[in-house]
């Protein structure tokens, strides 16, 4: 029996980026459900664990307009993920879904569903933001304090738990067997439906909740956040963690801070599985991934993009410059509102970034879309399907990462080749399922063990119990 | 021209009657499964309805005369819209028209759920909007008292159907442009903010969802009283009345919606249906006596609690009641199966085919394969932001 740790995979959706390349000539429509089919079976056919969706909640925009060189439009998440329930029998469905913009009983609820009609088989990425800008397509706008996000979550978190946990398992009788066909028997048993009455900070929530517990009664919890905040709240909630680190000893040191972290507040490392987002360019040699990549970028940063890449950082419409031609030598506006809106914004340190990057683009003589290219297409994986699964391979061997998040380039068929070529050589060495197990639940694709809830109960009583429980218990909930 | 009748079934748990669940078998043990709502809305599908509404709300189910959850009859739900996505790719003709509250929910997220349903179905959504009347549900939500009256409810749900409308219409047809040659991926022309504020909500960007094949999947609305058919008339594309209620008869109830019309200075003459509770028996006292025996194990005459005429009847009766209405200008009806699957299977499987043998509907091979709006017999939906056609005489509408 191997003793290799195993690999975890999951498939992004491509979003509304410019990672992803609509111009391909096999690009089709972002939001024709035979894409989404399409992308799923195709995960489903690779064995991925989930499948992830980003959320949209405003389109973005630049200079006042809709930003128009991205690809845009998408479904609404939870929607397409029920119907994707109904074409998928193995693999997870994880949602973006805000806490913000949305109500605890109504989402809970629905998330509730989407277990049942997955037969356990969903996920919720938390994500939390603030700003009036999304704000202004809903009912209370940007009435959250950006210091409150994260409290906000947490207690949208804990009072979802609460709602999940409300019916027992066996609330549901319906025994229409026993004593004929009009039996005089209930359909639930009312002392297994526990009324939530939550007061917090951010809800008073009292009542029934609306629907029966669902097979992994708390979805699992999925969360992106970087910022020592989002750690803290990855450590105290996440299940999966979405990170952005792909480096490899960038990635070993966030997987050190957030293991210690999940230690101190008394889960254990393997409750939580460590996921990379990356791009992965295969070429049937190191040259041709080079060429390939190098296409790719090329196709990602057009030149109009180009031009609004620059605009972000300058926070200046800089419509008029040339992008076969050098950097501008104006300075960013520090002071004004920032023209694009509805995108994270990476940067903190504008004139240290404009400074490095005039650095590079002088030593290198590089126009402005070289140097676009360079510093915008995010770190990934390139080269022939071997290097690329022995890159994987060693990434999760050395606690780097525990799998990846794999964003492909194109829809729908963007991840076809990955399926096609690397996911046999991650079999072969014996660090990839051959199959998934029937009936799995996706905290039992992800190899988790029961859902925190359990395991802070059990650490508990073990604690109270001393040692030898402590190992009868972490036997049961194994 | 050959009549054809519309036919709806509502669906909700193991049926409208309170007791159904005690003689549906082992479904009884599956009403939060996917097999269940699969098998149910397939078999719909199969035969030829036309739409099957899907109930839905935040309460667990309903309260017993001590006003706490009555666990005697059905408890617990599904998210009506997620049902609806999760069993269209699974189906290919028949509408699918989940129930959505506007009273505690976002209508950006009701508006792109229902979009993305219209995709994933290929232009076969439909949306029952609906109110959310009680403290219960207020109190799950936290965010108002509850206990508004019914006029507020309503005047808030016309502003959210409004805005649903909008966002609907905010992409145009052919706003994906995908033109390489500038690097755009959409004409932002032809992308329209919804800009609505008004006293209950306000909504101000564009959908994130592009225009979905029906452009606006039809709205549905119960008028089972004065005020919620003035609300129908106002927000809704499709009407359904319940004749027999309150001692109301579909001849006047259809008579009302027209003069709302008419008041509303509306000229469109919306598919009204009457709305109908039916258990089917293989003879008049055949269901009869079922219907009793249900009665009797619920404890009380289900008639006496339903906001529609609750018949016991045959399929040769349905026939010919269905027939009368369709007399009185009713486009069809809805049925509210009293035991599913066992009344739903006798509508797709007994009732359609003895409609078509009555010459009230198309035989299901010669049935049209169209979007709901056209099986609804209701005009493509026109944005409000479609500039006329070149040559085209404009006509003063007044609003």
């Amino acid at each position: 029996m191997s003793t290799k740790r195993q690999v975890h995979l999951a498939a992004h959706f491509p979003g509304v980026n410019n990672t992803t390349i609509w111009s391909d000539d096999r690009a089709e429509s972002q939001i024709a459900f035979s894409s989404f089919e399409h992308f799923a079976r195709n995960a489903e056919r690779g064995f991925f664990d989930f499948l992830f969706l980003a959320e949209g909640l405003r389109l973005r925009e630049q200079k006042g307009r809709i930003h128009d060189l991205d690809v845009v439009g998408r479904p609404n998440t939870l929607a397409v993920l029920a119907a994707l329930a109904g074409v998928t029998d193995h693999i997870g469905l994880v949602g973006t879904l805000q806490t913000t913009f949305n109500e605890p009983v109504e989402l809970a609820k629905q998330l509730a569903t989407l277990d049942h009609l997955t037969d356990g088989r969903a996920g919720w990425n938390v994500v939390t933001s603030s700003d009036a800008f999304h704000g202004a397509n809903f009912r209370r706008g940007g009435f959250l304090d950006h210091a409150d996000r994260y409290t906000r979550a947490d207690e949208f978190i804990a009072l979802s738990r609460e709602l999940w946990d409300s019916w027992q398992a066996d609330a549901v009788v319906a025994d229409t067997a026993t004593g004929g066909a009009l039996a005089d028997g209930v359909f639930a048993d009312r002392s297994r439906i526990h009324d939530v009455d939550h007061h917090g900070p951010q809800f008073d929530v009292t009542g029934t909740f609306p629907v029966p517990r669902s097979p992994q009664r708390h979805p699992v919890i999925v969360q992106a956040g970087d910022s020592d905040e989002g750690r803290d709240l990855a450590a105290a909630n996440a299940e999966v963690i979405f990170s952005l680190h792909t480096e490899f000893d960038d990635a070993q040191a966030f997987y050190r801070d957030v293991t210690d972290r999940l230690e101190r507040v008394g889960r254990s490392k393997d409750e939580l599985q460590i996921l990379p987002g990356a791009t992965f360019v295969i070429g049937s040699s190191a040259e041709d991934a080079e060429e390939r990549s190098n296409a790719i970028r090329r196709a990602q940063v057009s030149p109009a993009t180009a031009i609004a890449f620059l605009e972000q950082v300058w926070n200046r419409d800089l419509s008029s410059y040339d992008v076969d031609g050098p950097l501008p030598t104006i300075e960013p506006d520090h002071e004004g509102a920032a023209i694009t809106r509805g995108r994270a914004r990476h940067t903190r340190d504008v004139p240290a970034l404009v400074q490095s990057w005039r650095d590079l683009a002088e030593a290198e003589h590089l126009s402005i879309r070289d140097l676009v290219i360079r510093v915008s297409t995010r770190g990934g994986f390139v080269g022939t399907a071997s290097h690329i699964a022995a890159e994987i391979d060693r990434y999760v061997q050395e606690r780097a990462t525990d799998g990846f998040v794999v964003v492909p380039h194109t829809n729908p068929y963007g991840l076809d080749e990955f399926v096609d070529t690397v996911v046999p050589l991650l079999q072969e060495r014996g660090v990839y399922r051959q199959s998934y197990d029937e009936g799995a639940t996706l905290r039992q694709t992800l190899d988790l063990p029961g859902t925190i809830r359990d395991r802070l109960a059990a650490a508990r009583t073990a604690a109270a119990a001393g040692p030898a429980r402590a190992a009868a218990s972490a036997g049961v909930l194994a | 021209m050959p009549d054809r009748i519309t036919l709806v079934t509502a669906l909700q748990g193991a049926g409208w009657h309170p007791a159904a669940w005690r003689v549906a078998g082992p479904v009884a043990q599956r009403l939060s499964s996917l097999r269940h709502w699969r098998d149910v809305v397939v078999e719909q599908d199969r035969l030829g309805i036309d739409a099957v509404t899907i109930e839905d709300s935040f309460t667990a189910g309903p309260t017993a005369a001590d006003h706490d959850l009555d666990t005697t009859t059905v408890v617990g739900r599904l998210d009506a819209l997620l049902v609806a996505n999760a069993v269209a790719p699974a189906t290919r003709a028949v509408g699918l028209v989940p129930t959505v509250s506007v009273t505690h929910t976002e209508p950006f997220h009701v508006a792109t759920g229902l979009q993305t349903l219209d995709h994933v179905s290929l232009g076969r959504a439909g949306w029952r909007i609906q109110v959310s009347p009680t403290t219960r549900e207020a109190a799950l939500f936290g965010r108002r008292p509850g206990g508004d009256d019914a006029a507020t409810l309503f005047d808030e749900a016309r502003e959210a159907a409004e805005v649903v409308s909008r966002l609907w219409d905010s992409w145009d047809d052919d706003a994906i442009i995908r033109d390489v040659t500038t690097g755009r991926f959409i004409d932002r022309d032809r992308i329209h903010n919804a800009e609505y504020a008004g006293r209950h909500l306000s909504v101000h960007g564009a959908s994130i969802v592009p225009r979905s094949p029906q452009g606006r999947p039809p709205v549905f609305a119960l008028a089972h009283r004065a005020d919620a058919a003035a609300f129908a008339v106002d927000a809704a594309d499709v009407v359904l009345v319940t004749p027999g209620y309150d001692g109301r008869e579909a001849r006047d109830l259809l008579d009302e919606v027209r003069q709302l019309e008419q008041v509303a200075g509306s000229d469109v003459r919306r598919p009204v249906l009457a709305d109908l509770a039916v258990l089917i028996g293989s003879s008049s006292a055949a269901a009869a006596d079922e219907l009793a025996a249900l009665d009797g194990a619920a404890g009380s005459a289900y008639a006496g609690a339903s906001d529609t005429s609750v018949l016991a009847t045959t399929v040769p009766e349905l026939v010919s009641l269905i027939g009368e209405l369709r007399g009185l200008g009713f486009a069809g009806v809805r049925l509210r199966p009293l035991r599913i699957p066992l009344d739903s299977t006798a509508i797709a499987r007994q009732l359609v085919p003895a409609l078509v043998t009555a010459g009230l509907r198309a035989d299901v091979a010669s049935r049209p394969t169209a979007d709901l709006r056209t099986r609804l017999g209701i005009a493509p939906a026109v944005s409000r932001y479609a500039s006329a056609p070149a040559g085209s005489v404009s006509v003063e509408v007044s609003a």
